[in-house]
């Protein structure tokens, strides 16, 4: 049969709202995430970790702890196999310090025992020497020539000479004469701003259960983002063939990012190959905050200049973030997403990334984003007040549009930040009255959006249903998304479906669960693979009704006779020529494989109102409403629910939530009483406004949505606080001891 | 240390299992009875993810040791469905999209019922001061005020 590329925009079952077909297994407590399953004589593990911030091992005596009765295996990193790729060797480096620690919380020993009680014992009898180094947390104080070094001879050939050795990479992106821009304006400003660090706070800690036996087959289950991953990085600490490593990911529980590598898994597996029996490991919250991945912590300085009118005429940003002791490719993206939003003859922007005595940097939604575009959004927002100017209006002014050549590089094709400025300024919320002492704020938002690697299978039953073999774990209801598509391609119900996450040794290879990639990369291939499936279908009807194939077409969910057979023979429905397949040639089943291009970017604007308390310094949120373009929502709860939690983890970085490190270099704050996420007593509802401006690169025109709405939160806050108050604050989180010291100087 | 034998009662049948003096309840209800839908996210009292009902009071089941469970009665997610009928609250978060990874769900629905059942008819802002022991990081807590309350509704009028 012929294949219609046009893109669809009549839908039955994309964009309606069934329920997730993982709901009830998660309300009734069923569901199985990493640490809830057990193995028979299964070992429990605990890992040593650094009090120090920076310190060379000197040695590390485990004898002792070996003798403990119930002690069955203790490993370091001379257990594992070393790396010649500085990534990987960064990443095995972080899961088992190796000669020095790099910051505290770091790893470097573990105990496998037949109680967690015996193991947590053990920790207390190995003997590490440890020879102190200075250290550095702060990002700036890290830049300086005579700061400590936390990692010798790992900067790349772009950072210019004369720069401390923690440098480890330069970048830089642009386009225009920012001289002749910058004296065309009427009014510059120019701004230092701060960030701090937080974390994902996924509720569910890092988890795994391992078992390899003495032929060298081992079986891997974890809480991840992406098994394939996790399987190419463990086999290569092991030492092991691919082939030999199957890692099941269990339901997860939040990753946000930062469930993109691994910390636990090796170390599970290595214990395993050791003891020859299966290993668990679970991290507990302190672990959590003390060693795994945290965002950047950034210092940045932008320069913008604007007309009378709002027209920006030049721009430029320096972005210096710490993606803590190992090399962290993250500035990149700030320094590309910075100026995203705008179209501008003149943009210029300059990143470094420097390593500091602070855990090693993992992804956390649209990494390296909100802080780049925190800086933007707030000078820019800076320029309106002192001009007098809607801040609207001037971001409608300058926005990207098809055919701007954005700050990074590549032209936009069809994108949807006109139409998302256009819903905000037309929102009831944008003319609420306020209050007095009453402020808001408003910020647009960026993220690239990735496709990437993918392969998908779709298998249909001899009863009329389908199951769908997808190799993404589901962090957000993606399960339900790629059954609609499904369902919709196939023109059958969606209830007739059931899509499960593969292990890695049942389905190629599938990249991570991450840049928003999930429901438009695999919803690609699976409209694919239901498209591989109809055209055997059609191959089946016509084999059965004695005519050419190329004269059937697939009309709701039937094979029928086209062109001079129309009518000739009564439609075929999926279940129909199913029901006969083993008759007609045998089991039928699409597939499709492929690495996806064509994202498409996602723009967002966020409006929030605050108050400010005076006497405590707290920001009350009041009303908080996202504007979002997602393409095509396949699913519209899970395309809002993206929206909503990402506006609220963006709320508690403005507002609350930092990494805080005193001066011996220890993390002041590693628990959820002290690192303080927003609660729903925090918050008003969230409102959300879905625009749907097509992704020119998917059939049905999606694009991912769950990165953008971390970003616009930390400059909309920050730009409510600042009118609420009026005084800026160029520095978060606004905690309520910084509110009040900015309000003591105002 | 000497392990202590402890009878009680889970979801209304009764339950006996040993445990060491410093096991906590979480530990008891997941690794001796395997009930391993309370979630263990902080262990200090500060996610709600593990939250039960001990004597129908809700208790965050890692702050309470094994051995307090003597001669109590223990509630957890595992018991909130009557058989194959979902309770009000769990039709409803599912209806309402109310959960993304679904970690914090079973102590949030057992915080919910715990609520509802003394408060049948709370207003949006006693939902959301009720819930503010139990973390959720994917949802922003809107669809799951939406879900308690329809859940409410529904209940009120059954």
């Amino acid at each position: 049969m012929a294949l219609d590329n046009t893109p669809k925009r009549v839908f039955k079952v994309v964009g309606t709202r069934p329920p997730r077909p993982d709901g009830v297994d998660k309300v009734t407590g069923r569901a199985l995430y990493g640490a809830d399953v057990s193995a028979p004589g299964m070992l429990t593990a605990h890992i040593l970790r650094s009090p120090h911030p920076h310190a060379a091992i000197v040695s590390i005596d485990t004898s002792a702890a070996e003798a403990l009765e119930g002690v069955k295996a203790v490993v370091t990193a001379a257990d594992f196999v070393r790396q010649d790729d500085g990534s990987l060797r960064d990443v095995l480096d972080n899961c088992m310090a190796r000669d020095k620690v790099l910051y505290d919380g770091h790893a470097l020993a573990a105990v496998a025992a037949t109680t967690p009680a015996i193991a947590k014992a053990a920790l207390k009898l190995i003997k590490v020497t440890y020879e102190a180094l200075p250290h550095v947390t702060d990002v700036d104080v890290a830049m300086r020539v005579d700061a400590p070094v936390v990692q010798e001879g790992r900067s790349l050939e772009t950072v210019p000479d004369g720069m401390s050795q923690n440098v480890t990479s330069h970048c830089e992106f642009g386009h225009g004469d920012l001289a002749a821009g910058f004296a065309k304006a009427d009014l510059v400003v120019e701004r230092s701003f701060t960030t701090a660090a937080t974390h994902q706070g996924y509720i569910e800690p890092h988890a795994c259960l391992a078992s390899m036996t003495a032929d060298g087959k081992a079986d891997l289950w974890c809480c991840t983002q992406g098994q394939y991953n996790v399987r190419t990085l463990c086999a290569a600490m092991l030492g092991m063939e691919a082939s030999q490593l199957r890692v099941t990911a269990s339901e997860i529980g939040g990753g946000f990012g930062g469930k993109t590598t691994v910390f636990i898994e090796p170390v599970a597996l290595a214990l395993s190959r050791k003891t020859g029996r299966p290993v668990k490991i679970v991290m507990s919250r302190d672990e959590v905050f003390k060693a795994t991945g945290p965002t950047v912590s950034s210092s940045i300085d932008v320069k913008i200049g604007m007309t009378r009118d709002g027209r920006i005429t030049a721009a430029e940003a320096h972005l210096r973030y710490s993606g803590g002791a190992f090399p962290c490719g993250t500035v990149d993206m700030g320094a590309q997403s910075a100026f995203a939003s705008y179209d501008l003859s003149a943009v210029r922007t300059l990143g470094w990334n420097v390593l500091t005595n602070r855990p090693k940097e993992a992804a956390y939604r649209a990494p390296g984003a909100p802080q780049a575009i925190y800086a933007v959004e707030s000078v820019v927002d800076e320029l309106c007040q002192k001009l007098g100017l809607d801040p609207l209006d001037v971001r409608l002014m300058n926005a990207a549009r098809k055919g701007t050549r954005s700050s990074y590089g590549p032209t936009f094709d069809d994108i949807g930040l006109i139409a998302t400025l256009e819903a905000a300024k037309a929102h009831p919320h944008y003319v609420a009255p306020l209050a007095t002492g009453q402020g808001r704020g408003l910020s647009a938002g960026f993220w690239f959006n990735f496709g990437g690697n993918t392969c998908v299978s779709l298998n249909v039953n001899t009863d009329g249903t389908v199951g769908i073999t997808e190799g993404n774990p589901d962090i957000g209801g993606s399960r339900a998304a790629i059954s609609q598509m499904a369902a919709e391609e196939l023109g059958i119900p969606y209830d007739k479906i059931r899509t499960i996450i593969a292990d890695t040794s049942s389905l190629g290879h599938n990249d991570v669960t991450d840049g928003s990639r999930v429901t438009f990369a695999v919803g690609l291939a699976t409209i694919k693979a239901a498209q591989d499936a109809v055209a055997k279908m059609c191959s089946r009807a016509a084999r059965i009704w004695g005519i050419d194939e190329e004269a059937v077409v697939w009309v709701d969910g039937a094979a029928m006779p086209a062109g001079p057979n129309a009518g000739k023979f009564p439609p075929m429905t999926l279940a129909e020529i199913a029901a006969v397949s083993f008759n007609t040639g045998g089991p039928i089943a699409g597939h499709f494989e492929f690495n996806a291009d064509g994202a498409g970017v996602s723009f967002g604007v966020h409006l929030v109102d605050v108050e400010v308390d005076y006497e405590t310094g707290a920001t009350k949120v009041l009303r908080y409403t996202v504007f979002q373009d997602a393409g095509k929502a396949v699913h519209p709860s899970y395309v809002e629910g993206q929206m909503q939690g990402g506006a609220v983890q963006g709320i508690g970085w403005a507002l609350n939530e930092e990494y805080i490190y005193g001066a011996d270099g220890r993390l002041q704050n590693a628990g959820f009483l002290d690192y303080r996420v927003p609660v729903a007593s925090d918050l008003p509802p969230i409102e959300t406004v879905i625009l749907e401006i097509p992704n020119p690169g998917h059939p049905y025109g999606v694009r991912g949505v769950g990165e953008t709405p971390i970003v616009p939160p930390l400059a909309a806050l920050s730009n409510a606080v600042s009118r609420a108050i009026g005084t800026r604050l160029n520095s978060l989180p606004m905690s309520p001891p910084r509110i009040l010291k900015a309000l003591s100087k105002g | 240390m000497k392990s202590i034998h402890v009878s009680t009662t889970v979801n209304g049948d009764a339950m006996e299992f040993i445990c060491a003096p410093e096991d906590s309840l979480l530990d008891v209800l997941r690794n001796r009875m395997g009930l391993t839908g309370a979630k263990e996210g902080c262990g200090t009292g500060d996610c709600g993810a593990c939250s039960v009902t001990l004597n129908g009071r809700l208790v965050c089941a890692c702050l309470v040791l094994g051995a307090e469970a003597e001669g109590a009665a223990i509630g957890t997610i595992e018991g909130l469905a009557d058989g194959d009928t979902l309770h009000p609250l769990q039709q409803s978060f599912i209806d309402h999209a109310a959960l993304q990874c679904g970690i914090c769900t079973p102590g949030i629905l057992v915080a919910a019922k715990a609520l509802l059942d003394r408060n049948p008819d709370p207003t949006d802002t006693e939902v959301r001061y009720w819930l503010a022991g139990n973390l959720c990081r994917c949802t922003g807590y809107d669809k799951i005020i939406h879900a308690v309350q329809d859940a409410a509704h529904k209940m009120r009028t059954a």
